[in-house]
C-alpha cells in the first residue's frame, strides 16, 4: 500500500499543489491556503467592527450585530454558501467564479465567529482599563482604538490562529460547489484512478492533518507566550508542584489536570 | 423577480414532502451520531483515566486526528475510502441499507466523540483535587466518589461546551449531503431546482436550521441554570 501511495503522490503532486494552474484556475493546496488566508485577513477587520458594534452604546447597532452572530452560529456553513451563491450574482449583476463565492462566504461566516473572539478578548480586560482611558479624556471610540483594542487583540492572537485552522477546514466545503481546491483536486485524482479511493483520500487526510496540526502547535506556542507576558515577571506555582495527593482518586484528578 | 411567496413551496404537497423527509433524515443523522459520539466519548475518557501511558497516547492521537482533519474529508474518507476495503458481503448489505446515511452517522459520530471527550475531560480537570481527597476521607469508595461528588460537578462544568458542540454536530449533519445523504440541505437544493423559487426555499431551510439551533442553545442555557447548586452565584 505504501508503494501505491508513493506512486499516486509522485504522479499527482503538482495537481495537489496548484491544481491545473497555468492551463486552468489555481487549485489544490495553493488555492486552499490562498482562500483561507484571504478569508481570515478580510474577516478580521469585519470581526472587529462587529465586536465593536456589539459592545457599542447604541441599542440598534448592538441588536443587529447580535442577530447577525446568532444567525451565523445557528445555520450550517453550507446554507451560507448557497445564499452567497444565489445573492452575490444578483447584487453585482454578473456571475462570479466559485472561488469568489467561497471567499465571500468565509468572510461573512468567519467575521461573525471572529467577532465573538474579539469581544471575549475585550471583556477579559479589567474594567478599570476603559474607566481609566475615559478619565484621561478619551472618547468611547478613542479609548477602544488606543487602549482596549491593542491589548485585547494581542491577547486573542492564539484564538485567531485557531480560527485560521477552522477556516482551512471550512474551505473543504467549496467541494460542494466545485471550487478548485485541495479536496476537489483529490476527488479529481480519485475519478481518474477509480480503483484507489482509500489511498487517495488517505493522502488527502494526511495533508490536511499536517497543515492543521502544525498551525495548532503554533497557536499553543503563542498561547504560552501571551500567557507568560500577561502574567508578568512574577513566578507562578504550577499545579504539579503541589505534591502528591493523599488518595488514588486525587492522583487521578491531578493526572487529568496536567 | 416575483414577490416573496412562501406558500408556493409550503402549499405544494410534493415540495412539502421533500422538505419533511429531508428534515426527518437530518434529525436521524444528528441524533444517532450524537448518541454514538457521547457513548464513545465516555469510553475514551475512561481509557484516558487509566494510568497506562500507551492508552493515554492512543486516545490523544485519536483526538488530534479528528480535530485536525476537516469533517468533510473524514466523511469522504469513510464513504469512498474505508468502505472500499470492506468485504463485499458487508458492502452489499450496506448498499441495501442506506450506506450514505450509515457512513455519515459513523463519520460524524467518531469525529464529534473527540470533541465531547475533551469537553468531559476539561470538566473533570476543573475540579480541585481536594474534592476527591475529601470524598475519600468522608468514606466514599472510588466509584461512589466519582458517582456522587466528581461526575456531577464535572458534567456541570462541561455543560456549556457540550451544548456548543451539540449545536455544531447538528449543523455539521448538513455535510452529509456531500456524500449523497438526502437530508435537509440536500432536500432544499432539490426543491430549489424543481420550483425555481430560490429565495423562498433557502429562507425555509434557513429558518428550520435556525429554529433548531436556537432551541438547542436555549435548552442548554436552561440546563445550565438548573444545574447550578442552590446558593451558587
Amino acid at each position: 500500500m505504501l508503494t501505491e501511495i508513493y506512486q499516486i503522490v509522485s504522479d499527482n503532486w503538482l495537481l495537489l499543489l496548484i491544481g491545473q494552474y497555468p492551463n486552468g484556475p489555481l487549485g489544490g493546496m495553493a488555492a486552499t491556503m490562498l482562500l483561507s488566508l484571504l478569508g481570515i485577513a478580510l474577516a478580521f477587520p469585519l470581526g472587529v467592527l462587529i465586536a465593536l458594534a456589539r459592545l457599542s452604546p447604541f441599542a440598534a447597532l448592538r441588536s443587529s450585530a447580535t442577530a447577525l452572530i446568532y444567525v451565523m452560529r445557528g445555520i450550517p456553513l453550507l446554507m451560507v454558501i448557497f445564499w452567497v451563491y444565489f445573492l452575490v450574482p444578483l447584487l453585482i449583476g454578473r456571475s462570479v467564479p466559485g472561488f469568489v463565492t467561497m471567499l465571500c462566504t468565509l468572510v461573512i461566516y468567519e467575521g461573525a465567529f471572529l467577532s465573538e473572539v474579539v469581544r471575549a478578548g475585550i471583556q477579559a480586560l479589567p474594567a478599570g482599563q476603559i474607566d481609566a482611558a475615559r478619565a484621561l479624556g478619551h472618547s468611547h471610540l478613542s479609548a477602544m482604538r488606543y487602549v482596549i483594542l491593542p491589548q485585547a487583540l494581542f491577547n486573542v492572537l492564539p484564538s485567531i490562529v485557531s480560527q485560521f485552522v477552522s477556516t482551512i477546514q471550512e474551505t473543504t466545503l467549496g467541494y460542494v460547489i466545485n471550487v478548485p481546491e485541495l479536496t476537489f483536486a483529490a476527488s479529481q485524482i480519485n475519478n481518474r484512478l477509480l480503483t484507489k479511493p482509500f489511498e487517495v483520500f488517505l493522502i488527502l487526510a494526511i495533508i490536511y492533518f499536517c497543515v492543521c496540526w502544525s498551525l495548532t502547535q503554533l497557536a499553543n506556542w503563542l498561547e504560552r507566550r501571551v500567557a507568560a507576558r500577561r502574567a508578568g515577571p512574577q513566578a507562578t506555582v504550577s499545579p504539579a508542584a503541589r505534591g502528591p495527593s493523599a488518595t488514588r482518586l486525587g492522583d487521578v484528578a491531578r493526572e487529568v489536570g496536567k | 423577480m416575483s414577490s416573496l411567496d412562501l406558500s408556493a413551496i409550503l402549499m405544494k404537497p410534493e415540495f412539502r414532502g421533500m422538505l419533511a423527509a429531508g428534515f426527518e433524515m437530518t434529525i436521524i443523522v444528528a441524533l444517532s451520531s450524537w448518541l454514538l459520539a457521547m457513548s464513545l466519548a465516555i469510553v475514551l475518557l475512561v481509557i484516558r483515566l487509566t494510568p497506562s501511558r500507551i492508552c493515554e497516547g492512543a486516545v490523544a492521537a485519536y483526538v488530534t486526528y479528528h480535530r485536525n482533519v476537516p469533517t468533510l474529508v473524514q466523511l469522504i474518507f469513510w464513504y469512498f475510502g474505508i468502505s472500499s476495503l470492506l468485504p463485499s458481503v458487508a458492502q452489499d448489505w450496506l448498499g441495501q441499507h442506506n450506506a450514505e446515511a450509515t457512513f455519515a452517522i459513523i463519520g460524524l459520530g467518531l469525529c464529534q466523540a473527540a470533541y465531547f471527550s475533551e469537553d468531559l475531560r476539561s470538566g473533570l480537570r476543573s475540579i480541585p483535587p481536594g474534592q476527591a481527597d475529601a470524598a475519600r476521607a468522608l468514606g466514599h469508595g472510588y466509584i461512589s466518589a466519582m458517582r456522587f461528588v466528581l461526575v456531577p460537578q464535572a458534567l456541570r462544568n462541561a455543560l456549556p461546551a457540550l451544548v456548543n458542540h451539540t449545536v455544531s454536530l447538528f449543523k455539521n449533519s448538513s455535510l452529509a449531503m456531500a456524500i449523497g445523504v438526502t437530508e435537509l440541505t440536500y432536500a432544499v437544493r432539490e426543491v430549489e431546482n424543481e420550483s425555481f423559487r430560490t429565495f423562498e426555499t433557502y429562507l425555509i431551510g434557513t429558518l428550520i436550521y435556525l429554529t433548531c439551533s436556537l432551541s438547542l442553545m436555549a435548552l442548554g442555557a436552561w440546563l445550565s441554570r438548573r444545574a447550578k447548586p442552590a446558593g451558587a452565584r
